[in-house]
């Protein structure tokens, strides 16, 4: 009996080894969380499919739940069953994340791969898009668009402090009902440097001051929650004015033909990236999709499908022609020079500190 | 079977010789009784088992764990047990002096040795900065530097972070250092805690779930009368139909109920707004000037016209079961004594249909008011409810405590009016088919 028992033990020992001896071609399925429609197609083509060329073993599961990430992440940990392997989230939230420790810290030269010219990846990305537990894949934007059907052809809008002058141009505005963004464009439309719109907003009397600007809109504002929406308003004549991401811009003008213009004065520029969820089960095929995803040329590859900005320097140059519909990506990036002549870099500091209270002081406002 | 065991005991029953009943082999019939009644009720017990698991497991547990989070405090007693104890005899005006400063360094200190999934700053950050804006930056920017510090400790953290050097960040460690909380339900109702620890409003710009409330109320109010008043006649009519063609007219009723939701949502966005088929048709038709078309969404009548569409069903079938049984023969007897139509609806026909108002008003206004993705569609600014922000507290800014008292703070509510129903009108003559 004992000898039967032992000998049980060694076949099943034995087979555990060629196990793991089978475990590098063994399929690995990857759930990979991202924000859905246009954005997650972009990634498919780009990252997802060359990489599953390559590693034929492995199935990558897209997942539509970035809008609520922090909260499934934080459900995940908190239950013990974390079923997704990597996450496409803002780095806001990433950091709230990270602060709770419930995604990992990222040595990003020892992960990432170098530029082509050898720079290193922490010098290759754009300044500050690094994150303590945050990779950056994209620059976008938030910026104003309107329809050039709504004003007379010489006095067409340019500026943001030309959507607080409702005397001059007339029609209701949508906007995002949430504080970030309007705040900021409240004060530069109320003549702060782009600069110094954080540091005025740390005040009570910065705040009371972006409120008031606020309140000259009030009665020409339509809010609107998703956002496919703005897009949408703009298209029914809904509203003259809307403020968007500006990949969902270019998509309705460009894709859908829209009659609409990007005003990119102002535009508040944020970035978006992966996280990867402490304790997943599929590190080393994560590791290895995220130093493929994040190189110079794949970075460059997505904006050939939507128009964001690769968030590191040496894909600028590699920025190709839209894969669909042939037309040069270049001038569409947020990052380009003609473009960029008066960005708002989001300040995700001051909205992780202040957020809760912005946004009570916010639907207050929206309330009354 | 444990009736007929019952019965054969009784059938069987004899007197022993001390003149107690017993059954034929003996055993005292009022056992034998007992016995058998056990087993009925652990038959009947076993039966219900499967139904009392799922309800515990997929509703009062949940509900148990929500309302539990809306008062559990573990963040500040979890990282800083030593400045606690060292700020026990501190009397919250003044900065508090350098021992506790030395025993926030050591909690710092002690918290940067453990593994990093067990470290107690950064959820304390979060939970402190519910409290006071910057305090979460306050936490992490002082967690990497900390322990390197050397005394004095009070200029090393004052000089980190401004915070460290405002008496309202200790006295609001002081306060959370409990492992129950009551602040959740504090800022639920827009107030705050002042100097001296006493509850006072909050700034007036930043009141706002009493409002919400209120008007979350009002609005359910406001759609329970009015699919009332476009159901009933509707239950009515049906109510009255040879069955043949009520049930065709029925299917017209349910059939938006099996229509996703969005999609109805949706349609009502292409009807109502602006640029949308009513206001082209007003405008067509003259009725209406071009430049003054109607605002009938991304406001409060959009929340009310989608929202009463897509609850009328559930006013309509309590009221149409309620209605089928009411034989027509006792309006036919009010009238045949005198009674004017009128009089006979309202004395005869009507009080027999209050069941089904009931149960259909119940049910209406308990679904209208934790409803939120309509709202959230197509109420703008105005035609938010209570639980947009619920929801957003639990998706987005992540303040599950904050989330979880204003639910209980609903659910208490919900339970508060059902109750009032109850005394008024007994829920015992709710009638739901």
């Amino acid at each position: 009996m004992a000898f039967k028992l032992k000998l049980t033990g060694a076949t099943a020992a034995a087979s555990l080894l060629a196990l793991s001896a089978a475990q590098a071609n063994e399929p690995v399925t990857l759930t990979i969380v991202s924000w859905g429609g246009a954005y997650t197609a972009s990634q498919v083509r780009a990252y997802h499919e060359p990489w599953m060329e390559m590693n034929p073993h492995v199935t990558i599961i897209n997942d539509d739940g970035s809008a609520n990430a922090l909260a499934g992440l934080r459900a995940q940990a908190q239950a013990g069953n974390v079923t997704w392997d990597l996450v496409d989230m803002l780095p806001s939230d990433a950091q709230l994340a990270c602060d709770e420790g419930i995604i990992m810290q990222i040595d990003h030269d020892a992960i990432l791969a170098a530029a082509p010219d050898g720079t290193p990846a922490s010098e290759d990305f754009l300044p500050g898009s690094l994150g303590e537990c945050f990779i950056p894949q994209i620059v976008y934007s938030t910026v104003l668009s309107f329809r050039p059907d709504a004003f007379p052809a010489d006095g067409q809008p340019e500026t943001i402090a030309d959507l607080f002058d409702v005397e001059n141009f007339p029609g209701r505005r949508a906007l995002q009902d949430r504080p970030g963004t309007n705040l900021e464009w409240a004060l530069y439309a109320d003549g702060v440097d782009p600069d110094d719109i954080y540091d005025v907003l740390r005040t009570p009397e910065g705040v009371d001051r972006a409120f008031a600007k606020l309140d000259t809109i009030k009665d020409h504002i339509i809010f609107w929650t998703e956002g496919a929406q703005a897009p949408q308003l703009l298209a029914d004549g809904e509203v003259a004015f809307a403020t968007g991401y500006n990949g969902r811009m270019f998509d309705a003008i460009e894709v859908e033909g829209m009659n609409a213009e990007i005003i990119w004065d102002g535009q508040v520029v944020e970035w978006d990236g992966w996280v990867v969820p402490a304790d997943g089960r599929n590190l080393d095929a994560v590791m290895d999709y995220l130093y493929f995803a994040t190189d110079t040329q794949r970075l460059a590859d997505q904006a050939k499908f939507i128009s964001y900005g690769p968030a590191r320097a040496s894909s600028a140059a590699l920025v190709g022609d839209h894969a669909d519909l042939g037309i040069d990506m270049g001038p569409h990036m947020p990052t380009a020079p003609e473009n960029y002549f008066a960005p708002i870099v989001l300040d995700n500091d001051f909205w992780v500190d202040y957020g809760d209270e912005m946004r009570e002081r916010f639907a207050n406002w929206m309330l009354q | 079977m444990a009736q007929a065991d019952a019965g054969a005991a009784f059938e069987d029953a004899q007197t022993d010789s001390s003149g107690r009943l017993t059954t034929a082999d003996g055993t005292p019939l009022r056992a034998a009784l007992r016995r058998a009644e056990r087993r009925r009720k652990v038959a009947a017990f076993l039966l219900v088992v499967p139904l009392l698991a799922f309800i515990l497991t997929f509703f009062v547990f949940p509900i148990a764990q929500m309302m539990w989070r809306s008062v559990d405090n573990p963040q500040v007693v979890r990282a800083l047990p030593n400045t606690l104890e060292a700020l026990r005899d501190w009397d919250g005006r003044e900065l508090p002096g350098e021992e506790v400063f030395a025993a926030l360094h050591a909690d710092f200190v002690v918290d940067s040795e453990r593994p990093r999934r067990e470290q107690a700053m950064g959820p304390l950050g979060i939970r402190l900065n519910y409290e006071l804006s910057a305090a979460r930056s306050a936490i992490s920017r002082t967690a990497r530097s900390a322990p390197g510090f050397e005394a004095p400790y009070r200029d090393a953290f004052v000089s980190s972070h401004r915070l460290w050097g405002q008496p309202e960040l200790w006295r609001i460690i002081k306060r959370e250092g409990r492992p129950l909380t009551a602040s959740y339900y504090v800022a639920a109702l827009d107030r705050q805690y002042d100097e001296d620890g006493s509850v006072i409003m909050r700034d007036e710009n930043r009141r706002i779930y009493v409002s919400l409330f209120v008007r979350t109320i009002m609005l359910s109010v406001a759609i329970t009368f009015l699919t009332f008043l476009l159901g009933f006649p509707i239950a009515y009519y049906l109510s009255i139909l040879p069955m043949r063609h009520a049930s065709l007219l029925m299917i017209c009723v349910l059939l938006p109920f099996w229509t996703s939701l969005l999609v109805r949502t949706s349609a009502w966005i292409v009807l109502l707004q602006q640029q949308g088929v009513i206001n082209s048709t007003l405008v067509a038709i003259g009725l209406l000037d071009d430049a003054n078309r109607i605002q009938m969404i991304y406001n409060m009548t959009g929340t009310i016209i989608a929202m009463t569409h897509i609850l009328l069903p559930f006013m309509v079938l309590p009221l149409y079961s309620v209605m089928r049984t009411i034989p027509p023969s006792y309006m036919r007897a009010a009238k045949s004594l005198g009674a004017t139509p009128f009089t006979a609806f309202r004395r005869v026909y009507f009080p027999q249909t209050l069941p089904g108002i009931g149960a259909g008003g119940v049910l209406v206004f308990i679904i209208s008011i934790g409803y939120y993705i309509t709202p959230a569609l197509v109420g703008g600014q105005s035609g938010r409810m209570i639980s947009n922000e619920i929801a957003r507290h639990m998706q987005q800014s992540l303040n599950w405590g904050l989330a979880a008292a204003l639910g209980t703070m609903l659910l208490v509510g919900v339970l508060a009016l059902y109750w009032l129903y109850n005394r008024l009108v007994g829920a015992d003559s709710l009638k739901l088919g």
